[in-house]
């Protein structure tokens, strides 16, 4: 988000967030309002601009107090890591308290702020200061008389703050009555106001800042909460933290192989946000287990935020399907955080978180499971908490892993705080009753960036471990757990059948061509045979013949038959006879052939 | 230093005290300059000092314009103001001493209709 070119001046608070809310922080040489219930964050947010302005800035400030005396006020700060007396040594910052005894007061007559506005001057004109602090002025209505004296003199303070330049913030307790301060503050300090709120709502309490009015400036409108945490506020407006992570393209193990495969052969993204939703018992913790596992066995360190179960109960319950998460705690790679939601507040949670976090650099973060925060805010905060908190793990390049509660009948693909569009991953698993049984079974509903299965496996939990295995889809229906075994018996019957079949049919075309080759091998036998003979009666026939012509001549011989010259053509006609005469047989011969 | 000189003060009162038998008043005057309400403060106070505690009491007059560090030690917000350090207990009167009732019951020189004023300003 680049900030709006903007004609007005800003002073940075440099409190995390809040200059982004304002666009560039508080308006320059002029006061701002804070006001808010007590214990509300007033005087803290007053005193880091100061401290900020004094060690980020270089601007050294004033802080007048009217409620807290020196010592009060650095020891309360100290616990935020603020050392006043530090500072004040340094001429960075002064501290004036304005103690004011009602009982002690007398008045008679006109009188002025003088005596205020010397020590005022004094104190900047000491350190040089730019930014002035008064917390909570409003105290001296109640204990100086004639608010008609004390108007005028505020009046003119302000005036006389704006004429010195000063970024200033005044402070004012919220009134009764729904004004923003009970003496109407508002009327003089009109340039910028901030409302800061500490709301309980389910005996949970929560911070809030809003902006209520800039002038002359765009600012963010909406009421962001807000931490006092262990460096002092920080406002986390959603917006701030924008979409600009970067994405790695690294995988990292599920801790389950065949779920691994199921992410095209290697695991989550690293840096993404990964969902597991499910109905009770349906195993998410044990996935998410098996996660952290992983990341412990390739020596990277997790944090697992439990918010429904002891750290011992995880382990042994663990333990039970074959993940021993007891070495890596002791190895101190894994840090359980266990802590009932109802403990404090969201926002207290998300700081939790963080700090956390800062301090033990994780690669792998569980939180399991999301679900439970819903006793401590309303969908829509645990929705926006949970935003936050992804953008950090994301900026963080932290892969997380969330398990979410579905509830009873409620639609599976919907997730109790609406956060799925969030999540890069998302993996279902739920129960599947079929024959008077359970089974659970797991889906991967989207993951982002990456080939995935769209395979429903079958999930199972045993000592072993976690197993995916393919479920039966065959015929029209899902089948798991003893059904899908004993449907894969079936099939593997079914399967031995046919083969059996197979090999009968195989015999019997193997039996149908020998017998076929046989009855081939007679018929040439046969036509064999048959040339045989045709050719032995040709023979017999030439033979015959040529007895005959022989037989003729001889019986002529013996008649004493002379030789005319038509008798040598005669025989010259019967040996043209005979040689036909020779086809005659020859076609009784095929005659016969074919009558047989 | 300045604590120094209040003890000095303070044994200088109780010497007086055992001597005379009565109250002394250490008064301070912490005024702005020669502004209009400093002056009038200044004359107004004394008129009445001298009227009613004559011969018995020490007053100061400060300008915090001179000596602003006092401003902050002697917890001054208003001004002028009148701090009566002796007798105790301390009280502040702020204004420009307009009004004798009032200082006078400040002083805790008259008491009964100065209960009346007290329960006024509570109000």
């Amino acid at each position: 988000m680049r900030p709006a070119p903007d004609a007005l001046a800003k002073t940075p608070t440099g409190i995390a967030g809040l200059d982004d809310i304002t666009n560039g922080g508080l308006p320059k040489g002029r006061p701002s309002l804070v006001c808010g219930s007590a214990g509300a964050g007033k005087t803290l947010l007053a005193m880091e601009f100061l401290v900020r302005g004094a060690v980020e800035f270089g601007e050294p400030g004033v802080f007048m107090a009217f409620e807290e005396n020196e010592d009060e006020l650095t020891r309360n700060v100290a616990s935020l890591g603020f050392d006043l007396k530090r500072l004040v040594a340094q001429k960075k910052m002064a501290l004036d308290h304005v103690r004011i005894e009602r009982a002690e007061i007398e008045e008679t007559g006109e009188y002025d702020l003088e005596g205020l506005f010397v020590r005022l001057n004094t104190a900047i004109e000491a350190i040089g200061a730019k930014r002035v602090v008064l917390d909570t002025i409003e105290a001296l209505f109640a204990s100086l008389p004639n608010e008609g004296i004390l108007r005028a003199e505020l009046r003119r303070l302000f005036r006389w703050l704006k004429q010195k330049g000063l970024t200033a913030i005044i402070t004012g307790e919220r009134g009764n009555s729904g004004s923003l301060t009970r003496h109407g503050l508002e009327e003089y300090v009109a340039d910028c106001v901030i409302v800061l709120d500490h709301r309980i709502t389910n005996q949970v309490s929560t911070r809030r800042l809003r902006v209520l009015k800039y002038r002359g400036s765009l600012h963010g409108t909406n009421e962001y909460p807000f931490l006092i945490g262990r460096s002092g506020i920080s406002v986390l407006p959603v917006t701030s933290l924008g979409l600009a992570h970067p994405a790695p393209t690294q995988r990292i193990s599920t801790g389950v192989p065949r779920l691994d495969s199921m992410f095209s052969g290697n695991g989550y993204l690293r840096g993404s946000s990964v969902l597991i939703s499910g109905t009770a018992g349906t195993g998410k913790t044990s996935l998410a287990s098996a996660f952290a596992l992983a990341a412990c066995k390739r020596g990277q360190r997790a944090v697992y935020f439990a918010f429904e179960e002891s750290p011992q109960q995880i382990m042994r319950n663990m333990r039970s399907v074959g993940i021993d998460l007891r070495p890596c705690v002791s190895r101190g790679t894994l840090c359980f955080h266990s802590v009932r939601p109802s403990h404090y507040g969201l926002e207290q949670h998300l700081l939790a978180i963080h700090e956390l976090v800062e301090e033990i650099k994780p690669r792998v973060v569980v939180v399991d499971p999301v679900t439970n925060l819903l006793s401590v805010g309303d969908p829509m905060e645990v929705r926006s908490m949970l935003t936050r908190l992804i953008d950090f793990f994301k900026t963080h390049q932290i892969t997380a892993l969330f398990t979410s509660l579905t509830v009873g009948d409620a639609d599976l693909e919907q997730t109790e705080v609406g956060i799925s569009s969030l999540m890069d991953t998302w993996l279902l698993v739920r129960n599947l009753e079929h024959n008077g049984e359970r089974n659970r079974a797991l889906y991967i509903l989207k993951s982002r960036g990456m080939a995935h299965s769209n395979q429903v496996r079958e999930f199972v939990l045993s000592s072993r471990g976690i197993e995916l295995v393919d479920i039966y889809t065959g015929g029209g229906e899902v089948l798991t757990g003893t059904a899908r075994i004993g449907q894969e018996a079936e099939e593997r019957r079914q399967a031995q059948r046919r083969l059996q079949e197979f090999a009968r049919l195989q015999r019997d075309a193997e039996r149908k061509r020998r017998a076929t080759e046989a009855q081939i091998a007679m018929l040439k036998a046969q036509l064999e045979t048959d040339l045989e003979e045709l050719k032995r009666s040709v023979a017999q026939e030439d033979v015959r013949k040529a007895n005959s012509v022989r037989d003729r001549k001889t019986m002529a011989r013996e008649r004493m038959a002379d030789q005319s010259n038509s008798e040598v053509r005669t025989s010259k006609a019967e040996a043209r006879t005979a040689k036909g005469g020779a086809r005659a047989p020859n076609a009784k011969v095929r005659g016969n052939g074919r009558g047989r | 230093m300045k604590s120094t000189s209040r003890y000095d003060q303070t044994a200088v009162f109780e010497r007086s005290l055992k001597k005379a038998r009565t109250k002394r008043y250490l008064l301070r005057l912490y005024v702005t300059g020669a502004t209009q309400k400093s002056v009038q403060a200044i004359q107004n106070l004394k008129r009445i000092c001298e009227a009613h505690l004559k011969g018995r009491y020490a007053l100061e007059v400060i300008d915090i314009y001179q000596q602003p560090a006092l401003a902050k030690g002697e917890q001054i917000v208003a001004a002028p103001t009148l701090i009566k350090h002796l007798p105790p207990p301390l009280r502040r009167i702020i204004g420009t001493m307009a009004d004798e009732q009032r200082i006078l019951l400040g002083l805790d020189l008259q008491s009964a209709p100065g209960m009346d004023a007290h329960e006024r300003h509570g109000n």
